[in-house]
């Protein structure tokens, strides 16, 4: 097991140098640079050149991949264009907000599409499987954004229910020491503003929960129906053992290996979902910070950044594989 | 529990946890009355609190709550005002400027202002060390007073640039500034809220100009008093900032004038600008800046909503480079004017905020001439001025037009080609179409003379003529291919001029003179517009946009 992990761990170097590579020159073939877009119409050729000086742009591409390599490696992300402050700084501060909507996303769409899947195929054929695999279709297919546009109009707007935008009211004052104000709600002992972070998670959480929930609700179903078939299924009823124990002991857990990948691979996926959705909800997250970034054409933010949700997203599949060797311990051997 | 029950119950228990918290909601209408807070949607965080070091609207909005310069626009105008200066004189050579400051004045930190406050911060200007002189960083001082550093570093403009001599203290409330050339600009520029007089304790206590270089020679400030303890003489005092949630100001008790009508200001940093109109329909926000013309009608249809404009303070143009014939003929210009229908093209496409431009800059900012020529649309003289220019019709024109881009002024850049191209057509020219994106492309291609006759325009950064004809037409440029000793002489003497009625009437003959060269067509000037909830009064729009709004005069229903 040791070893398939560092094994795994030693393959993200070339992972990460290609991915580096890739989003260092994609973002320089962008038209403009972070000069043009900070001095607008003021450009001129000697501002210009003025600022691609100070930030090194006017050095052979080559050569600034080269510094770019060797500051990362000491985790020093450089500079952002924008606002002058340490890219790490920047990212340890939106970080968190990433990942607790896409922790509620994932937790919406596990409580509701595991069990939904799980109906489905127990009423294999009847309206409730019809409904739910339509239900699953529209929510692959409706694009995150125009379901977010679409929860927000009917629960903010019109009804006045849940909050529109951010991550917590304004007039409410917590100190942040996690960054995760969950967390930092329920450490400054303050029920009204866990409620109050909770319900600007609603939303958003739906919005971004709604693609890996109808997801997660397909696999499950198909799982389920595959396993309710196997031999050993029928012996475990023919033996008289109770349904819920047939349901929980021999079809779920044998199920339970193909969802438990696709949450994984969901919940990277959800990464970058999470820049539209934050987008939309003025969620401040990695998604608005580098939205931005493009729009300021912030080089380091951008590199940063983007190398940070690659790393992420390929932690995380290692995780998954890993999982998945646990529970099944066939996958260790090959 | 067995298994089978806990999928019916999860659902179920998660839904119940939805349904409560939904029902503990409510519209926010919480933050109003006296003593209230005003929620203020901004499309982002400031850069830093520090008004030498921004240029960015964003930024310069909050910093105009908490700083005060030595001169002010009067609200909702170009006129230039006292605020921490109550009176000023020039020398007769125009090279010294001395200011009677306002006597009664503290900063927020409880250090007195006077004379020497007023030096500390145009020496700390004069003298940024290298990285505070990039051009994005320090943009104001080296635009406002000719850029210009004690101590230049390399690519930077140095002392025999700048307007900028020195600054002396002549008694405790009276400061004199010395120029190395006579200036007219001065009185407008010192409105800059970025050219605000910032607390000298605090900026040294805070390290306001201290930081690291990072490995690449970027400066990283180190200091806090940008981003913790921006410290000026204004209506409202900085008390917190949580990026990415909220910038809060708090009513200054010990303000000099009159006190600000909300106990607080908020920032909430919302860059989607549907998410702004939508936070401002809940309620979460009560006012938002940049609406899209798209939502001009959804605000207008909301009696709850208000919609605030904002005087043009723009102009959009075709310009025409006389550096390539045709064009060189006073009549093709001519011609080219009375062949495009500017007013059904601002009719149709600016949202109802257009106004049909006729000179190079708005009415709204003194010089303006009202009896410029004027070109009316009229094909047929078109083709009549082109035959008796002794050109063969139709007329090839290479007409440019910008991509990726949309400004107030030139909100969809291909269909006001399409109709200006259509137009020409019509009246015995061939138009031949070319495009690029605009940046850095097609603003390089017109600033290097390239293109024949192009879309443009201008946003002005604060308000006087200079800012705008001054900029076009005062120096030759390689976008305008002409030189016109008539109207160069104007500008700079107009420029050194200061005394204003003189200088109003030399910018007017100067207008004059150009529409009747015409060096290209001015024709729109565009508002943009802000929207708030009805219930919010006070907010006055100004010409120059978020650098001369203040908040301190806004109350809530």
């Amino acid at each position: 097991m040791l070893r398939f992990v560092v094994r795994r761990l030693l393959l993200l170097v070339p992972i990460l140098l290609g991915l580096s590579i890739v989003v260092f020159f994609w973002i320089r073939a962008l038209p403009g640079g972070p000069a043009q877009a900070l001095l607008g119409e003021r450009a001129t050729p000697e501002t210009i050149a003025q600022i691609e000086r100070q930030y090194g742009l006017d050095q052979p591409v080559h050569v600034q991949y080269w510094k770019y390599l060797e500051r990362t490696t000491h985790f020093d992300l450089g500079t952002s264009v924008a606002s002058r402050r340490p890219v790490t700084d920047e990212l340890a501060e939106r970080f968190p907000a990433t990942i607790e909507l896409a922790l509620a996303a994932m937790l919406f769409s596990v409580v509701f599409g595991i069990p939904l899947g799980f109906i489905a195929a127990k009423r294999y054929g009847t309206w409730l499987d019809h409904a739910s695999l339509v239900g699953s279709l529209i929510g692959i297919s409706i694009p995150i954004f125009f379901l977010a546009i679409l929860l927000k109009y009917v629960f903010a707007v019109k009804l006045g229910l849940l909050p529109s935008v951010g991550r917590i009211s304004v007039l409410i004052d917590i100190p942040h020491p996690t960054k995760f104000y969950v967390l930092d709600a329920i450490l400054a002992g303050n029920p009204s503003a866990l409620w109050d972070v909770l319900k600007h998670l609603i939303l958003p959480a739906i919005a971004l929960g709604s693609i890996p929930l109808a997801i997660i609700a397909r696999i499950t179903r198909a799982a389920v129906l595959d396993v309710q078939n196997e031999d050993y299924v029928r012996t475990a009823r023919a033996k008289g053992l109770p349904p819920r124990v047939v349901d929980g002991r021999h079809i779920f857990r044998n199920a339970l290996l193909p969802i438990v990948t696709i949450i994984g691979l969901q919940t990277g996926l959800l990464l970058s979902g999470a820049v539209l959705t934050e987008t939309v909800f003025a969620f401040p997250g990695m998604g608005t910070w580098l939205v931005q970034a493009i729009r300021n054409r912030d080089f380091p933010v951008l590199q940063g950044g983007i190398l940070f949700v690659s790393l992420v997203f390929v932690l995380v599949n290692l995780l998954v594989d890993i999982t998945y060797a646990l529970i099944n311990p066939r996958i260790r051997v090959s | 529990m067995g298994l089978r029950r806990l999928w019916i119950v999860l659902p179920l228990a998660a839904l119940a946890l939805v349904l409560v918290a939904v029902g503990c909601g409510g519209k926010d209408k919480s933050s109003g009355g006296k003593g209230g807070t005003l929620v203020f949607g901004a499309e982002a965080d400031p850069v830093v609190l520090d008004g030498a070091l921004v240029s960015d609207g964003t930024s310069i909005r909050v910093l105009y709550q908490i700083y005060e310069g030595l001169t002010a626009l009067k609200p909702g105008t170009s006129e230039v005002v006292p605020s921490l200066a109550t009176s000023w004189k020039t020398s007769p050579d125009g090279l010294a400027w001395t200011f009677n400051l306002r006597e009664d004045v503290n900063f927020q930190d409880g250090e007195p202002f006077d004379a020497k406050a007023v030096c500390f911060n145009f020496d700390r200007w004069y003298n940024f060390p290298a990285p505070f002189q990039n051009s994005n960083v320090s943009y104001y001082w080296q635009y406002g007073f000719g850029g210009g550093f004690a101590k230049p570093a390399e690519g930077s403009p140095g002392p025999s640039d700048s307007l900028y001599k020195s600054c002396e203290a002549v008694d405790e409330h009276t400061v004199q500034l010395n120029l190395n050339r006579p200036s007219s600009t001065v009185l407008s520029t010192l409105t800059l809220p970025s050219l605000s007089i910032e607390s000298p304790a605090a900026l040294q206590k805070y390290g306001a100009d201290k930081g690291t270089a990072d490995k690449e020679g970027v400066l990283r400030p180190s200091g806090t008093y940008g981003t913790k303890h921006p410290t000026g003489t204004g209506p409202y005092k900085f008390e917190s900032w949580t990026r990415g949630d909220k910038l809060v100001l708090v009513r200054n008790d010990d303000y000099w004038g009159e006190k600000a009508k909300n106990e607080k200001v908020i920032f909430r940093p919302i860059s989607d600008n549907a998410a702004r109109l939508q936070a401002l329909q809940t309620g979460e926000i009560q006012g938002y800046d940049l609406v899209e013309p798209q939502d001009v009608d959804t605000i207008k249809g909301d009696s709850e909503l208000q919609l605030l404009e904002r005087p043009p303070f723009n102009v959009g143009y075709i310009g025409f480079n006389q550096a390539k014939p045709p064009l060189d003929k006073l009549q093709v210009r001519q011609a080219i004017a009375h062949a495009i229908n500017r007013k059904q093209v601002v009719d149709s496409f600016y949202g109802g905020r257009g106004v049909v431009a006729k000179e190079f800059m708005p009415k709204e900012i003194f010089g303006y001439a009202d009896d410029v020529v004027t070109y009316d649309y009229d094909p047929a003289k078109s083709k009549q001025l082109l035959q008796q220019a002794g050109l063969t019709l139709p007329v090839a024109l290479d007409f440019w037009y910008p991509t990726d881009v949309s400004r107030d002024y030139m909100p969809d850049p291909k269909r006001n080609f399409q109709a200006f191209a259509a137009d020409l057509n019509k009246a015995g020219f061939k138009v031949k179409p070319h495009s690029a994106p605009w940046s850095p492309d097609y603003t390089d291609l017109v600033d290097g003379g390239k293109a024949q006759i192009y879309l443009i325009g201008w946003i002005a950064d604060f308000a006087d003529p200079d800012n705008f004809i001054g900029t076009f037409f005062q120096k030759p440029g390689p976008d305008w291919g002409f030189k016109n000793a008539t109207i160069s002489s104007l500008l700079n003497r107009a420029e050194a001029e200061t005394d204003l009625a003189k200088r109003t009437s030399l910018y007017q003959e100067a207008n004059r003179e150009i529409m009747k060269f015409l060096p290209g067509l001015p024709y729109v000037h565009a508002k943009a517009a802000l929207g708030f909830q009805s219930r919010v009064t006070g907010y006055v729009p100004s010409p120059v946009g978020v650098g001369g709004e203040s908040f301190a005069s806004v109350s809530i229903g």
